[in-house]
């Protein structure tokens, strides 16, 4: 017998970056949560992760697990993609209509979910890493810049210096010769968003005038990323609660 | 080797060998199914059919009389979309290098053809089928044990100009003639015009191909007589697909990609009619006992473009574990279609039209009209629009079709970016899961 705050599934999202996980009730409230950079043998990673949650809620629950790892996630109880279960973790937390933009670790996912929560299309980056938080992760490594500082950085900034490769790798190589040149780094940082925006407001396509934005995936805890979206979508863009852990809310709640 | 020795050997494999090892194994098939019982469902798919039996032996047959052909009879290299009704009254052994390439691409044979192929420079955006194709003559490999030399190259642009530079290629390579069938393309209507310039290469084509066969020109009763046989295919060819109408549909799309071969490669034979009345039947017989094609028809989906040859088999299990099916395909579609307006009574003009009206030669309208149609005409409640790497002018405009299928018929479509036969550009895992994806949105 479960009541509110009583916990009743349990989600899994394997990323390839980070693997998450929650506990969920009811009425969708996370109870618990991980994060942890994914590790090579996700069996083992995930066989522990659900160990401690289980022993932490001193029950068994359901298992719902998405990502790229879900079909290894022992125990699970139900399986799903990535799409639908960034749609109803997010449909969960906003309750209409919304056009939700994940940045994840190795992909950017678009989907588009109708009034009743269901995925009405998506769109997703096709083999290749430019547009995604992996992109951002190579050139902040690059440039030394913690993640975490990134938006100071770039609110910072006095003016916008253009990046115009957005393949990672090409990227990559223009950003170290234009700090060669003597740019600030501000300005490359700015400029660097704008074009991983712009790129991800190319796969969105064209949005119906009245589409709502929110976003998901670790890269919605950069603020610099989301104003760069924003103005690349020429739409104010809003961040779920808990970004990271959208997926695995979903997963919960297919699960529950 | 002379060539009376070589028309000797061929008969002797086309009326002896051919059959004979057919028959053993028949024999061994039979043995191994009294043994497993009567054909049981497999996994998630209905019981396989019958006639899938027959489909190899044709095939194999076709590929072993080509061993033996060149030499013996005239034996062309024939595009798709070629008018080969002309072809057949002079006793020529087609050989179809894209229907080659696509065994190649189930064979999973293709990587290794076209890096020979882009070792020589050959860009690796060209369409694979081309770069399969190439790397098979000059590494003179092939899974079907080996192809007869052309003594004609018969090309037709209605699919794609890459065709044109492929065959220009094999005819350096072969030293050989190379007739060109070049249909303009067609928006809204062809013009009268349009229509006499293709009956003009027609004309020429016939001439051309008498004089390489050292033959006389095929009469006008022997034109009728194959342009007969060619429609009678195309018949019963569209009847099979049209069973799928049917709920559940007796076999999956994924099956019709590997019936498509006698249309393509034996259209104009009595065997290859013979073949599809057999099929047809089988899938009537299927229809009246309520067997499907996937064991639990939920959903039934429409699929554009070519398949991916090497995922197959791991895409249609994906689908059939979710009771998905493709229960028409615009690719098999297409040689339904086209032949239906060849006409016996005025064959070559009526080839015109055939030729020139398929649905890689027409605008984009008309393919959209094409795509709704089918959707409707089976059932479906989703479309998957293979973005195909290789094959640009099918691909191109599919992201507006996939918009104007979406709103207009209110099903839920996808496009999916592969390729038909190169494994390098394509990565399973990630298909599959927006494959997944896409099926757990029907829920
Ligand atoms: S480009 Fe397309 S139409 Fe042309 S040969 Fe390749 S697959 Fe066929």
């Amino acid at each position: 017998m479960t009541g509110a705050g009583a916990p009743v599934a349990i989600g899994v999202d394997v990323g390839s970056t980070t693997c998450k996980a929650v506990v969920v009730d009811r009425a969708g409230a996370i109870l618990r949560h991980r994060v942890e950079p994914t590790h090579p043998r996700t069996e083992q990673q995930t066989t522990r992760i659900l160990d401690e949650l289980r022993l932490a809620v001193g029950c068994e629950l359901p298992i719902g697990a998405t990502g790229y790892g879900r079909k290894r996630v022992p125990g699970a109880t139900k399986v799903l993609t990535e799409i639908t279960c960034h749609a109803r973790g997010a449909f969960s937390r906003v309750k209409r209509a919304v056009v939700l933009v994940d940045m994840g670790g190795q992909d950017t996912k678009i989907v588009r979910i109708g009034p009743g929560g269901d995925v009405a299309d998506f769109a997703m980056n096709d083999k290749c890493a430019a547009g995604t938080g992996r992109f951002l992760e190579v050139i902040l490594g690059r440039l030394q810049v913690p993640f975490d500082e990134v938006s100071a950085h770039v609110a910072r900034a006095r003016r916008s210096v253009p990046v115009s490769s957005t393949c990672t790798v090409f990227a990559e190589s223009e950003v170290i010769s234009l700090v060669a040149q003597g740019e600030e780094l501000e300005g490359i940082l700015r400029g660097l968003h704008e074009s991983l925006a712009k790129r991800v407001a190319a796969l969105a396509g064209v949005l119906p005038a009245d589409a709502r934005i929110v976003m998901s995936g670790g890269v919605a805890l950069n603020a610099a990323m989301v104003d760069a979206l924003g103005a690349a979508l020429r739409r104010e863009v809003s961040v779920l609660p808990d970004p990271q852990l959208v997926g695995a809310l979903g997963a919960a709640l297919s699960a529950s | 080797m002379s060539s009376t020795r070589r028309r000797v050997e061929y008969e002797i494999v086309k009326r002896l060998v051919g059959p004979a090892l057919m028959q053993v194994d028949h024999a061994q098939r039979r043995v191994k199914s009294l043994r497993k019982r009567a054909a049981k469902p497999a996994g998630p798919f209905g019981p396989p059919l019958e006639s899938v039996r027959k489909l190899k032996e044709l095939m194999t047959r076709h590929y072993l009389e080509g061993r033996y052909a060149d030499g013996a009879v005239p034996v062309a290299w024939v595009t798709s979309g070629f008018p080969v009704e002309v072809l057949r009254p002079l006793g020529y052994h087609a050989v179809y290098p894209e229907n080659h390439a696509a065994l190649c691409g189930v064979q999973r044979v293709v990587p290794h053809l076209s890096e020979a192929t882009e070792e020589v420079g050959y860009a690796r955006d060209l369409c694979s089928y081309a770069r399969t194709d190439i790397g098979s003559v000059m590494l003179q490999e092939t899974p079907v044990g080996r192809l007869p030399k052309p003594d004609l190259l018969c090309c037709c642009t209605n699919i794609c100009q890459t065709v044109l530079y492929w065959y220009r290629s094999l005819a350096a390579h072969f030293q050989v003639p190379l007739v060109l069938i070049d249909p303009p393309f067609v928006y809204g209507e062809a013009k009268p015009h349009h229509r006499q310039f293709v009956r003009d290469q027609l004309d020429e084509l016939l001439v051309v191909a008498a004089r390489v066969a050292k033959r006389r020109a095929p009469s006008m009763d022997e034109i009728v007589g194959v342009t007969k046989l060619a429609r009678e295919g195309t018949r019963l060819w569209g009847e099979c697909l049209a069973e799928s109408r049917n709920k559940p549909a007796p076999w999956t799309g994924i099956d019709g990609f590997f019936h498509i071969a006698p249309i393509v490669t034996l259209r104009g034979t009595a065997e290859c009619n013979a073949y599809y009345r057999q099929l047809r039947d089988e899938l009537r017989h299927r229809v009246a006992q309520g067997i499907g094609g996937v064991r639990e028809e939920k959903h039934r989906l429409l699929w554009d473009n070519l398949p991916i040859w090497f995922d197959v088999r791991g895409m249609s299990t994906l689908l059939a574990e979710h009771g998905f099916n493709f229960v028409c395909t615009s690719y098999t579609n297409a040689w339904a279609e086209a032949g239906s307006r060849i006409d016996p009574a005025d064959p070559l003009g009526s080839a015109v039209f055939a030729y020139t009206d398929i649905i890689l030669n027409q605008d984009l309208g008309k393919r959209f009209g094409t795509l709704a149609r089918l959707a409707e005409e089976y059932s479906c409640d989703g479309a998957v629009l293979h973005s195909d790497r290789s094959c640009k002018p099918y691909s191109i405009g599919q992201l507006d079709l996939k918009q104007r299928l979406a709103k207009q018929l209110d099903i839920k479509v996808m496009v999916l970016e592969a390729d038909h036969g190169d494994p390098r550009a394509y990565a399973v895992e990630q298909g599959h899961g927006r494959l997944t994806a896409f099926m757990e949105s029907f829920s």
